[in-house]
Parts: C-alpha cells; structure tokens; sequence
C-alpha cells in the first residue's frame, strides 16, 4: 500500500511529464519569456541614441559651428545635415531624415556678444510625442550648457538656474520600466494561465472524473497540479533578473533575497488566481479567455507597466487598486531600482499577501468534488 | 447484501427529466448490465451512482454507504471507466498504469495477477503514448487502470462504444474473468445483444426502468408468437408485411426477419400464405422460435416510446 505522501509525489510526477513532453508548452513556459525581454528590450526601446536632426543656420558662424558640434557630440543626436530655407523643415520631417529641427538666428556669435540673448528655435516631430518632448528636452539643455561655457559671465544675469535630475534612472533608460513589466506579465502567463488551463484540461480529457473517485484529496491534485509552475515561475525570476542584469545594465540595488522573496509571494498570487479562475471555468478555451481579458489586458494597461497610474482618470485608478500587478510593480521596482527595504514595500506586500489569501479561500469553497 | 442499492431514484437537468423514479439492486458478486439506448440516462445513472452527480430525490448506497454523505468512503473502494476516453494520450501504456495505481495507492506488481489478462494484450504496447492506440487498446487500458486497485465494485460506461466487434467480443471475455475474480461489475451499454453477456439486466428508455431480469428470464416473458423468415429480398416488402392484419411488429434481425403474430391460431402455413399473397415469390423459410432477449427488448422500447 503506498502511503499519502508518495501519491502526492506520483501526481506531481505526471505533471512534470505533460510539461516536458509537449514542445509547445515547454516553448510557452520557458523560451517565450526571453523572447519577450528581448523584444520589450530593443524594439519598444523608448531610450534616445542617434536621434537624426537638421539644422537651418542663419547665421553661418564660428559659434553657431560650434553648438551644431556640440548637439553631434553628445551622443543623443546625429546630424543629417544643413537646411537652406524654411520650406526644407516640413519637407525634413516628412521623409522621416529628422526627428528635429534646429533653427539659428542670424549672427549668433555677434549677438550672444553684444545684446547677451540670441535667437534659436526648436522644431521636434511631434507624431511621437513621447520622443519629441525629450528630444526637445535634451536639446535645450545641451544649448544651455554650450552657452554656460562660452560666456559664463553672462550667467550671473540669470536669476534662476534650472537642473533637472532623473533619479533612480539618470540615462533615462527604458529598461527600468520593461524589465519589471515584462516580469509581472511573464509570471501572470506562466502560472495564473498555464495553471488555470492544465487543471481544466483534466476536467475536459475526463481524468478529471477518475481522479475525484480516487482517494486524492483536492489539495492534492490542486497543489500537485501548480508546483511544477512554481518551479517554471521561479525560473523565470531568474532568468529574467540575471538577462536585465547583464544585457539591460538594470541595476540591482536592492537586496536579492528580498526580491526573490516579493517575486515569490507574486507567484504565489498569481496561482491562486490562476486555481480559481480553473474553479469556475469549465473549459480550456474558457480557462484561457479569461485569464486574458481579466490577467493580461488589465496588467499590460491598469498596472502602471506602460501607462502612468496617476494620469489615468479617477476611474481606472480605483480600478487599478484591484489589480495585483499594480501592488507587485510597485513593489518591484522600489525594491530593485530603488534599493529600499522590506519597510518601504510593506503596504504592497499586505495587500498581495491578502489578495493571495482571499483567493486561496475562495477556490477552496468553490472547488468541486462533484461533477456539478 | 446488495452492493449498488438504488432507490426512488429522479434527476433532471432543467425541464428534461434525466432519470425517473429509477429502482436497482446490485448483488454482490454480480455482472450487471444497463441497457438502452443514447440519451435514456445511462450516463447520468452512473454518475450518481459514482458519487460524482447528486440525485434531486431518492439515494443511492454503494457498499452500503451512502453517495450523498459518505462519498469519501466510497470513492477509492469503485473502480470507474467512463465514457469518454479518460487516459493521458502523452503518457505510455506502461505510465497510465503506474499512475493510476498510485493515485489509488496501489502498485502494479500486487495486483498484477488481476490485470494479466488484460494486460497480457497490451505489453507489446507498454511504451507506446496511450494517444497512440487503437480504439480497443484504449478501452483494454483504460479497463486495466479502473482495476489496478482492486476496486470492490468495477462500474463502466459504455466500454463497448466505438469499438471493433472482435475487441467487443474480448472486452466482454475480460468482464467475465473480472467478475470470477470476486468483483462487482455494474456495466452500461447501447447494444442490446451485449445483454446476454450480463446475469441481469436492467433496461432503461427515457429515464425509466422498463424491468429487470435475467436475460432468461426478459426472454420468457416475451408474451406472443414469433417467427423468423428469411427470403430473398424480404426487406423490400417491409411495409406490407407490417400492414397483415395479424403483425403485432416486424423488423430486420440480421439478414433474417422477425415477425410478432398477434394471432395464438397463427402457425407457418398461415404465415406462409400471406406473404405470398403480397407478392412475395421463391423460397420463403420461416420457423416458429423462442424469443431472445432482444425481441423483448425492442417490443418494450417500442411499446414505451408509443405511450410518451
């Protein structure tokens, strides 16, 4: 006779074995996600390098050569060249050659002299508004610093001196916004949809019907049937931390065992939805369709992955306070990018762990020992 | 003491009533059919009778236990087949097997010996994905999983369906060994000559029991005079057959048909010249015969379809 704990360990077995069989899921669970980084990484790279512009020089100076040398040197733009008239500019941003206009009055050198102001005008694609606000942005600070230096007397004539910082994030770089991202929708995939959808394939194949005869409780099939996905999650985790490590430069200024910790309690989570939804669900497709519309859509809008929570309206951010990636992200990224300690998550931290416990209760009232 | 005890027993599903007032004893040691045809409640019948569907009125006792209240302690005790394929398609023969005597804390080895008829026609097969089998494997293993365990009652649903008639022929051979072997057997099936397999059979139309006897004994009560003709052709002239003023029924039987007299005074001559009469020609044979269980049979489904 074996004992409860080896019909455990038999069922987790038979687990593992659907998942390493079938190419697919393997593909799913383990190769998608860093495709994924990697996509989120260098495709919708939101960071600025080589912006192409153009300039309309009035002035044809030694200065005016000098700022446009300046703005090549900084690493942000590249030079496409000289316009000769106004016509040129919309004729520049319609083929796409520029991303920016730079406009130099007439007799720069002459008038930063003389009259101590010049004129210059910025000119930005704004069909990306985005990249043309910090286009603009990063143009108009190189000019500033140009003119600090040349003719830094003139500087005690400003009355207030304006320095921006981006702190956490001084290069502005996107992968501090995709790689926390790209985790929170990875996990929810991974283990809210594949369990979801293996535990209803088991009521849809029939097995369903002899596993509930035999004497395994339902904690055994519901445990046996996501501890392989905890497995796959955790792996993830990792997978993704140590890729935007080393290919993103993400720094990890937190603790590790912290984050390994909140990514878990994260996992853990996102199970518990993932069982439940499988409680109410009767079929794969269905399991599937809701784990999209509920999990996916709302964490890729509602999370603060890509769209800022406190410009959403009043609305979509009460909604938000719902959304356990909301909590997690938040969490996630004090943690890792801001390197701050377990007191400075603990409000997130409550809130999953309740959310997780909330859903564990409910999935256990709503299981099924019958058909029906 | 009766192993299956089912009582009063109702259930519907919306306004279509699945099961009506259904009344079934199972005696230890038994092979019982349940016979009818799709949608007469066969599936749901066993289904409350594994504890996996809750009846609306009436109970069942399985081992004496109760469905309802103690379906813990019946479950791990049955064994169960179900109607759809209920395997794992990317686990071998051989895997399947060890999985669900796991499940049921058993192992292979001890019962081995309760298997090995069953399972001597599937060791060739052992590592193949049980996705990969033919229809009549698949129900051989699906049948060696339900019993791994040494279940006290075997129950099955429909094992029959979708298979060849030599696998047909085999998987009843196999019930017969399981049953010597001291095991229960409560079986549903659509083909009424399966009937003849079983101690005693329950025919079950539209949610209802229409009785239950031994294949003797449904035959016995077949309560008119019965003759088998075969002739040329005969299908042809089915509808005027079933227009003689003495044919209570007439149906196809094979390539032979079956012909209830309503007449007690009916004897072949009679017969002989009325079928001559609507212009059948040639050699007509026809013999008087004892009814079997199917000719009962297809008189109450047909009797009972009529009166709903």
């Amino acid at each position: 006779m074996i004992v409860g704990r080896n019909m455990f360990f038999n069922f987790v077995t038979k687990e593992f074995k659907h998942i390493f069989r079938d190419v697919r899921t393997l593909l799913l669970v383990l190769v998608m996600p860093i495709i994924q980084l990697l996509i989120f990484g260098f495709v919708i790279s939101a960071d600025i390098k080589n912006a192409s512009f153009a300039v309309l020089d009035y002035s044809h100076d030694v200065q005016s050569n000098k700022l446009v040398q300046r703005l090549t040197a900084s690493g942000y733009f590249k030079l496409m060249g000289y316009l000769k008239n106004e016509n040129d500019i919309e004729k520049a941003f319609r083929n796409g050659d520029a991303k920016l206009v730079l406009i130099i009055g007439e007799d720069l050198a002459t008038k930063l002299e003389r009259e101590r102001s010049a004129y210059y005008q910025i000119i930005t694609d704004a069909s990306d508004p985005n990249t043309a606000s910090i286009l603009a942005g990063y143009a108009q600070s190189v000019i500033y610093a140009f003119v600090a230096e040349n003719y830094s007397s003139y500087l005690r004539l400003m009355p207030v001196e304006i320095e921006s910082r981006m702190l956490y994030n001084e290069e502005m770089s996107s992968a501090f916004m995709f790689v926390p991202g790209t985790m929170v929708l990875i996990l929810m995939l991974v283990t809210a949809m594949m369990t979801s959808i293996s535990i209803t394939r088991e009521k849809e194949m029939g097995t369903m019907e002899v596993l509930l005869i035999s004497p395994l409780k339902p904690w055994h099939i519901v445990l046996g049937k996501v501890l392989p996905y905890i497995g796959i999650a955790f792996t993830n985790v990792l997978v993704i931390i140590f890729m935007g490590y080393t290919v993103f430069h993400l720094p990890l200024r937190g603790n590790l065992l912290l984050l390994l910790a909140l990514c878990s309690l994260f996992i853990i989570l996102a199970l518990s939805l993932g069982i439940f939804i499988s409680t109410v669900a009767s079929s794969q497709a269905l399991a599937m369709f809701m784990s999209m519309f509920a999990l996916m859509l709302p964490t890729i809008l509602l999370s603060g992955f890509i769209f800022p929570i406190e410009n959403m309206p009043k609305v979509l951010q009460w909604l938000s306070l719902i959304m356990p990636p909301r909590w997690f992200l938040s969490a996630l990224k004090t943690i890792m990018i801001k390197g701050q300690g377990l007191m400075y998550t603990i409000n997130e931290v409550l809130v999953m762990l309740g959310m997780a416990i909330m859903f564990i209760i409910l999935s256990i009232k709503k299981f099924k020992v019958r058909l029906e | 003491m009766s192993y299956i005890e089912i009582s009063n027993l109702s259930k519907s599903y919306g306004k279509i009533k699945a099961l009506n007032n259904v009344n079934i004893n199972v005696d230890a040691g038994e092979l019982f059919g349940l016979i009818g045809p799709d949608g007469a409640g066969k599936s749901t019948l066993i289904r409350i009778v594994t504890t996996l569907l809750l009846p609306d009125s009436g109970y069942v006792n399985v081992l004496g236990y109760n469905t309802r209240e103690d379906y813990k302690k019946i479950r791990g005790e049955i064994g169960y087949m179900p109607a759809v394929f209920s395997l794992y398609s990317d686990l071998t023969v051989q895997e399947n097997l060890d999985f669900f005597a796991g499940v049921f804390g058993a192992t292979v080895a001890e019962n081995y010996n309760l298997i090995r008829g069953v399972y001597h026609m599937l060791e060739p097969f052992k590592n193949r994905p049980a996705g990969k089998l033919s229809g009549g494997m698949k129900q051989k293993l699906a049948l060696s999983c339900a019993l791994i365990h040494r279940p006290k009652v075997l129950i099955l649903d429909e094992p029959t369906t979708g298979v060849d008639a030599v696998s047909r022929r085999e998987l009843w051979e196999l019930l017969y060994d399981i049953k010597h072997q001291g095991i229960t057997i409560f079986v549903s099936t659509a083909y009424m000559d399966e009937a003849k397999q079983c101690d005693r059979v329950a025919l079950i139309q539209k949610g209802r029991v229409l009785g239950v006897n031994s294949p003797h004994g449904f035959a016995q009560m077949f309560p008119h005079k019965l003759y088998d003709v075969y002739a040329d052709g005969i299908w042809s002239f089915l509808d005027k057959i079933r227009a003689l003023d003495t044919c209570k029924s007439a149906y196809m039987f094979g390539s032979n048909l079956h012909y209830v007299s309503t007449d007690d005074a009916e004897t072949t001559e009679t017969l002989t010249n009325k079928l001559h009469q609507i212009g059948l020609s040639g050699d007509v044979d026809i013999k008087q015969i004892n009814a079997g269980i199917e000719d009962y049979f297809i008189r109450q489904l047909t009797e009972n379809a009529e009166l709903s």
